[in-house]
């Protein structure tokens, strides 16, 4: 097989799938042209993130990325949920093929975005090296 | 259910061909070069399916020469044209833009070795003309080579007249045929082909095995030096288990060209029918110049790599050419020819049936493609800024 059986659970059985109305934080990386885009929705109360939805567009690797990447920041704070590492998240699926890898670090990317886009929504001061090196940013391909 | 409809990437061997594979091994198993009687025997059976496979293509048994494959027979015909035709100081070729790797990157290496290549435009249909390679052509032309049908997306090219415009102008002509051997009626003489590949995996024959068809006349390069087989073009001793049951692959399906053909298309336009249904799609190829069994549909806001596990999930084995399939950031080279966009291309989805196929499995396809189609779509972020209106749809 091509994937781990984790991936395949969660490519399979998404996990968090879908569209959420009132997101205080929404962001979307990657780009059709390379073929993975994802959306993600974060709810924020109490600097921690209450609920999490996503939409991928993308191969089996994005969608499962996207899946665990939303089941491991549900109901952690902000702080934890911007550690989130596309290694963790490939490890948390017994791992990627090689060449899948790329796929991952959307994940990663969405998460930060999504927690930018929650920042600026509400005026919340960062540091911007935080977010220096989303480089799928949407914005970059349009 | 168990669908297979990848038979473009390969087919299952036919119980006859492996019956004769089997056969050779017991009984045939002498080298062919040896001048005992056993020896014989297996010179004897190499002989007998080199004249199969010849009567099959409307050639000479001298004009045919055993390969470990299309892949092989792609390169020797492309690079012995390209040798003679140096040796007269021509070094143009015309091919397509969406041939075959096989030839794509042996032209490749030819034009780093100072070679000009014209790749012609295939159109949105998948087609080039008699007259643009007639067009095409110059003093210096060593070649064209033009595949008959294309592995993607199933188009079948005017091969008899580029083959009779490359004859007038005294051209040599190659065509890479391994999708359109044995599921098309091929006939050397009529089409003006001059140097031919196939393929046995394409027609329910062994892996591994292939032919070079080269016509009288043409000059053949060695890629493999040593031996004096394959009349000293092909050194190595016959797989005469693969050859035997290539042939035999080969008879069975030209002997019921005729009925298969007719039953695989109409299996072939119930998918086309039933899958231009769901909304945004596109057939990609000429609806008309087609194999019978090779469909490929595009379909917006889905990647292809997600809908083909999907499929294989229920049991249904096709392929796409999104890039996540291929390894490589880019999509299909053959879809991004027909000027299909990126974001497009992604979301394609070849399927390839042939005769062992029944209806009952073509309707099992029309019913899950649909619902997959529909369920990627619903988690698709692309979809929703489509459907929004805030990305416009181009099919
Ligand atoms: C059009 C075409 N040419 C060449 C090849 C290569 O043939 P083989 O796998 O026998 O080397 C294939 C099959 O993959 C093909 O579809
Ligand atoms: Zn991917």
């Amino acid at each position: 097989m091509l994937y781990s059986e984790k991936v395949m659970d969660h490519f399979q059985n998404p996990r968090n799938v879908g569209k959420m109305e009132d997101a205080d934080g929404i962001g979307e990386v990657g780009n059709a042209k390379c073929g993975d885009i994802m959306k993600m929705y974060i709810k924020v109360e109490d600097g921690i993130i209450s609920d999490v939805k996503f939409n991928t567009f993308g191969c089996g690797s994005a969608i499962a990325t996207s899946s665990m990447a939303t089941e491991m920041i549900k109901g952690k704070s902000i702080d934890e949920a911007l550690q989130l590492s596309n290694k963790a998240v490939v490890e948390a699926l017994d791992g990627l093929p090689t060449n899948k890898i790329h796929c991952s670090v959307l994940a990663e990317e969405a998460v930060k975005a999504a927690v930018k886009d929650y920042y600026d929504k509400n005026n919340i001061a960062y540091d911007k090296e935080l977010f220096k090196d989303d480089v799928h940013n949407m914005n970059e391909h349009k | 259910m168990q669908v297979y409809a990848d038979n473009a990437a390969t087919t299952r061997i036919s119980d006859a061909a492996k019956q004769e594979m089997i056969l050779c091994m017991d009984e045939f198993y002498g080298n062919p070069s040896s001048l005992h009687t056993i020896g014989q025997k297996a010179a004897e059976k190499l002989f007998e399916a080199r004249k199969t496979i010849a009567q099959c293509l409307n050639a000479d048994v001298k004009e045919i020469y055993f390969t470990s494959g299309g892949s092989e027979a792609d390169n020797q015909a492309v690079l012995s044209a390209a040798e003679t035709g140096k040796l007269k100081g021509k070094k143009h070729i015309i091919s397509t833009a969406f041939e075959h790797h096989a030839i794509l990157h042996t032209l490749k290496k030819l034009e780093r070795e100072g070679f000009e290549i014209t790749y012609l435009d295939v159109h949105e249909n998948g087609l080039v003309t008699a007259e643009e390679v007639k067009a095409a052509m110059r003093e210096d032309t060593a070649l064209v080579t033009i595949m008959y049908a294309n592995n993607e997306i199933g188009t079948i090219q005017p091969i008899r007249e580029i083959g009779a415009v490359c004859r007038e102008k005294g051209i040599p002509f190659h065509t890479d045929a391994v999708q359109a051997i044995g599921h098309v009626k091929v006939d050397v003489q009529a089409d003006n082909i001059d140097f031919l590949s196939l393929s046995a995996h394409k027609f329910h024959g062994p892996k591994g095995v292939g032919v070079l068809y080269a016509r009288k006349g043409m000059r053949l390069f060695n890629l493999i030096e040593g031996g004096a087989q394959e009349r000293g073009r092909r050194a190595g001793t016959e797989n005469i288990p693969a050859i035997s049951g290539m042939a035999v692959a080969l008879k069975d399906v030209c002997d019921h060209m005729e009925e298969n053909e007719k039953k695989v298309s109409a299996l072939r336009d119930i998918l086309i029918e039933e899958l231009s249904k769901i909304p945004h799609s596109v057939l990609n190829g000429d609806r008309e110049q087609r194999l019978p069994g090779t469909v490929n549909f595009c379909f917006e806001g889905i990647e292809g790599e997600s809908l083909l596990l999907l499929l294989d999930a229920k049991g249904i084995a096709a392929s796409s050419g999104s890039a996540c399939t291929s390894g490589s950031l880019d999509p299909s080279h053959v879809l991004l020819a027909l000027g299909r966009p990126h974001e497009v291309a992604h979301g394609s989805l070849r399927l390839s049936i042939d005769h062992y196929n029944t209806e009952e499995e073509i309707r099992y396809i029309t019913e899950k493609v649909p619902e997959i189609v529909d369920y990627l779509r619903n988690i698709s972020p692309v979809w929703e800024e489509l459907e929004k209106g805030e990305r416009a749809h181009v099919i």
